[in-house]
């Protein structure tokens, strides 16, 4: 219940600042006399709203108290992101109540959320990185000596962003260094404690904010939330990590098909429960067992021998048979991406070489690795793996309107056949095969850039971190069509930072470290700390 | 921390989720897509329906043949500037281009040159421009609004060093012919410039250099994945944009009988206004031909009737103006 919303813009800092702290310790005094009462900050009930083509969200009710971390979780394309932009007014609704604080909202837009108390963490921070912490916190209301001059008081800025740091919410960052010095724990918390001061932020919303962050990070980030529940603050979690609820979430809400499942209490609620009302089945198995093991059977497809690349890559070789899965971890920063690129053309090779079916081959471009049947799934397949703007049949059929068009002129007819058989074979959800895949979700997006590679007959594909920002149903969807596909034949290379991942699925294991590959491991003599070491101290 | 009791809507969830299953579009969602194509058409028949209002004169064979001869050349470059346009470039090189091959058409066809020769010497112009800004752009990783701006001043600058300056006149009746000539009662200009749209028409629709034109401008580095020669097709449109600028440049100079250096000044600018307002997004990805078609001749029919109804000349920059953001204006509302 805050009593008090002061109105920083008129107030000198440092008067600000004490206000803060004043208002903090009413508040607090007013927690104690009222143990268990909090206040609702937000209350949504009916919400839908549509897109082109998909209902997004259909009449879902949500809310949050002051003090609680309210987990929202669901697959990709449940309509977490919608609900959480109706929330930040990023969208309109299309029907529906939102009470803020008690107070009924007509229109919620951007600039009304921010002035209640609203405020989103993305991944992509919103702080400047070359500027300092204390500049970033007071950016916009720096603290002038000579008020007519514009003067910066640089000293009264550094020290009362110190005490804010230090004295209120207890957080040990030097305020002078820079933004890009820091750990994305540290620069998440910043941001944070930016929109409490410079907002009066009440209700964060965290979407995925430990999908980067390592095991010690995401500890500090977790004190720091429990700090701001402390304070009175509600926060909105999104996470695909399942195991995090039990560590931080007080109530979970569980969103499939852009329908409420359910609102529940954490410990009213088991990882099994949850995962059923996500999926709508029941995971037996978070890691689908193969049929066959690949590893003893087929020829060798593909080989690579001293692969280099500017200081990037090393003497990489390894080879890969056919219907083998071959896994590449390693570290942030080991190479895979330059490796997955290096392998396509994207990035060309300085020296090595490579062969495809025992043949030395020369791939310096996509087109070389496509027309020798190699294909690659980006991680960021929005940015890198698909053209949004066009139709699904367009997508499938991009790398091979060559062999179906003639005298450059495509024929529209196969194009159609070709793109149908794929979304009929890989179930993709779309209402046709004319839809732009701007409209679809990201599951259906990540099947669509599988089949634009399937109809182009590729027989080695390269999957670049293909489950990341992807829920526990569809990252087994996605386990499962590499088994198959590794069934029938094709030679498969993943890339993957997920440990768990990469011993569950591969037959062969590579682990990378500072562009050179530290030590290749069969599936059975793999496992966690054995793959860990060479990440880290291998050589 | 105080329990709360969980809210259980699953039941009435599941109910409501049938009734919604039905993903395909709505009548309402169709109607709108509808009214998105065939918005700005709709624009130009509201202006044409004023026309015949406002003016007596407006709707005679002669004025509308006229409307369709005034936009010509600026259809012809904007159909050009629609292919740059999609790639999520510009070129801003093309009133130049125009200037130059006139005065080397005019001179070549001063000294008794094939009209053949002296057309296949003017589009030779527009590809060596057009492969020059392609050029800069793809292999030197210029920016297409600096390549062609630089491109838009050497143009001009050669063609005024190449006449001294000076108005080029005296050329044969065969070349003028294209520029001024009717067939029966349609000018040859106008036949050429709906020639032009038809064959660009079918690229851009039925061909792969169409596919990949709006893979590129949507998002390169994904088609470059694809395994599709970016540079390549990025190179053609330039390419493409100055053939289309030639051409235009063939017309204007028949019609004025002369060739000018400084002709086709601001002509880039009027190209970029009549795709935009037929639909082109400068970021990329969007846009269609016939769009731009319609809305050249948008800006044909306003300027025609401004004149019709005794406007003076300098209110027909305003409202072009006025048009160029209102368009853009109803499609950005559309989109939301």
């Amino acid at each position: 219940m805050l009593i008090y919303q002061p109105k920083l813009q008129q107030l000198q800092l440092y008067t600000s600042l004490t206000y803060i702290r004043f208002s903090f310790k009413i508040y607090e005094n007013v927690m104690s006399l009222e143990e268990g009462m909090q206040e609702r900050l937000l209350e949504l009930r009916g919400i839908s709203k549509s897109f082109p083509g998909v209902r997004a969200l259909n009449k879902v009710e949500f809310d949050l108290y002051s003090g609680e971390v309210h987990v929202l979780l669901g697959e990709n394309g449940a309509g977490k992101s919608t609900l959480v932009k109706i929330i930040t007014g990023a969208f309109p609704r299309d029907e529906g109540e939102i009470t803020i604080k008690g107070k009924s909202i007509e229109k919620l837009d951007v600039i009304l959320a921010k002035e209640l108390g609203i405020a989103a963490i993305y991944q992509e921070l919103s702080l400047v990185p070359h500027l300092t912490v204390a500049q970033n916190i007071f950016l916009g209301r720096e603290p002038c000596k000579y008020n007519f001059f514009g003067i910066i008081d640089w000293k009264s800025l550094n020290s009362q962003a110190s005490r804010l740091l230090n004295e209120v919410w207890g957080i040990n960052i030097s305020p002078t260094l820079k933004i890009k010095d820091l750990g994305i724990a540290q620069r998440q918390i910043l941001e944070i404690v930016r929109a409490c001061f410079s907002s009066n932020a009440d209700i964060i919303i965290m979407d995925e904010p430990t999908s980067a962050l390592s095991k010690e990070e995401t500890e500090e980030l977790f004190s720091f939330i429990r700090k701001m529940k402390e304070r009175g603050i509600g926060v909105i979690y999104i996470s695909h990590k399942l195991e995090e609820i039990y560590e931080i979430g007080d109530r979970v809400t569980i969103l499939r098909d852009g329908k409420n499942m359910g609102t529940f209490s954490v410990e009213e609620t088991d990882i099994n429960s949850i995962i059923t009302l996500m999926t709508g089945r029941t995971l037996e198995n978070k890691y689908p067992k193969r049929k066959k093991e690949g590893r003893s059977r087929g020829k060798e497809v593909f080989r690579v021998e001293g692969l280099k690349r500017n200081s990037k890559l090393h003497n990489i070789s390894f080879s890969l048979r056919e219907g083998e899965i071959l896994g590449v971890t390693g570290l942030l920063g080991a190479g895979k991406t330059e490796l997955a690129r290096a392998l396509f053309g994207v990035d060309p090779v300085d020296s090595g070489s490579f062969f495809v079916n025992g043949e030395i081959v020369d791939i310096r471009s996509p087109l070389d690795a496509i027309n020798l049947g190699i294909g690659l799934l980006p991680e960021d397949r929005g940015l890198l793996g698909l053209i949004l703007n066009l139709s699904v049949k367009d997508n499938i059929t991009l790398p091979l309107i060559e062999s179906i068009s003639r005298n450059g002129i495509i024929d529209f007819a196969i194009q159609k056949n070709i793109a149908e058989e794929y979304v009929q074979k890989l179930m993709i959800k779309t209402p046709s095969i004319f839809q732009k895949v701007k409209n679809l979700s990201g599951g259906t997006q990540q099947k669509v850039c599988l089949a634009k590679w399937l109809a182009s007959k590729a027989r080695i594909l390269i999957f670049d971190e293909p489950t990341r920002g992807i829920d526990v149903g569809a990252k087994v969807e996605i386990y499962n069509f590499i088994n198959d596909l590794a069934e029938k034949g094709v030679g498969i290379i993943v890339f993957s930072s997920e440990i768990p991942e990469i011993l569950n699925l591969s037959d062969r294991i590579i682990v990378l470290k500072e562009g050179k590959i530290t030590k290749e491991l069969l599936k059975e003599e793999a496992n966690e700390e054995t793959i860990l070491y060479y990440a880290t101290k291998g050589k | 921390m105080k329990k709360r009791s969980y809210i259980m809507r699953q039941k009435e969830n599941e109910e409501v989720f049938k009734k919604s299953e039905n993903i395909f579009p709505s009548k309402m969602t169709l109607l709108r897509s509808f009214l998105g194509n065939y918005l700005i058409i709709l624009i130009m028949l509201v202006l044409f329906g004023a026309g015949i209002i406002l003016s007596p004169y407006f709707l005679t064979g002669t004025n509308v043949i006229n409307i369709l001869l005034q936009s010509a050349i600026n259809s012809i470059i904007a159909i050009g500037m629609t292919f740059v346009i999609i790639t999520g470039g510009i070129d801003l090189s093309v009133g130049s281009v125009l200037a130059l091959s006139g005065v080397v058409m005019a001179s070549l066809s001063h000294r008794g040159f094939s009209v053949i020769l002296v057309i296949i010497s003017g589009i030779l112009i527009g590809i060596i421009c057009g492969f020059i800004n392609g050029s800069l752009i793809t292999k030197w990783k210029l920016a297409p609004f600096i390549a062609t701006l630089g491109m838009m001043s050497i143009a001009r600058g050669l063609a005024l060093i190449y006449t001294g300056g000076l108005t080029m006149y005296g050329l044969s009746s065969s070349f003028t012919i294209l520029g001024s000539g009717y067939l029966g009662s349609i000018p040859i200009a106008v036949i050429i410039t709906f020639i032009i749209f038809f064959i660009a028409y079918f690229i851009l629709k039925y061909t792969k250099v169409g596919l990949y034109v709006y893979a590129i401008g949507s998002n390169e580095e994904a088609t470059r994945l694809c395994g599709i020669s970016v540079n390549k097709y990025k190179l053609l449109v330039y390419i493409i944009s100055g053939i289309c600028a030639s051409i235009a440049g063939i017309i204007l100079t028949g019609r004025l009988n002369a060739a000018e250096p400084i002709a086709g000044s601001g002509y880039e600018l009027n190209a970029i206004a009549a795709a935009v307002i037929g639909g082109c997004s400068l970021a990329g990805g969007e846009g269609n031909l016939l769009g731009t078609l319609v809305g050249a001749i948008i800006m044909g029919i306003l300027q025609n009737l401004l004149n019709l109804t005794n406007v003076q000349a300098y209110y027909q920059q305003l409202v072009i103006g006025l048009v160029i953001v209102g368009a853009v204006l109803v499609d950005t509302f559309r989109k939301r």
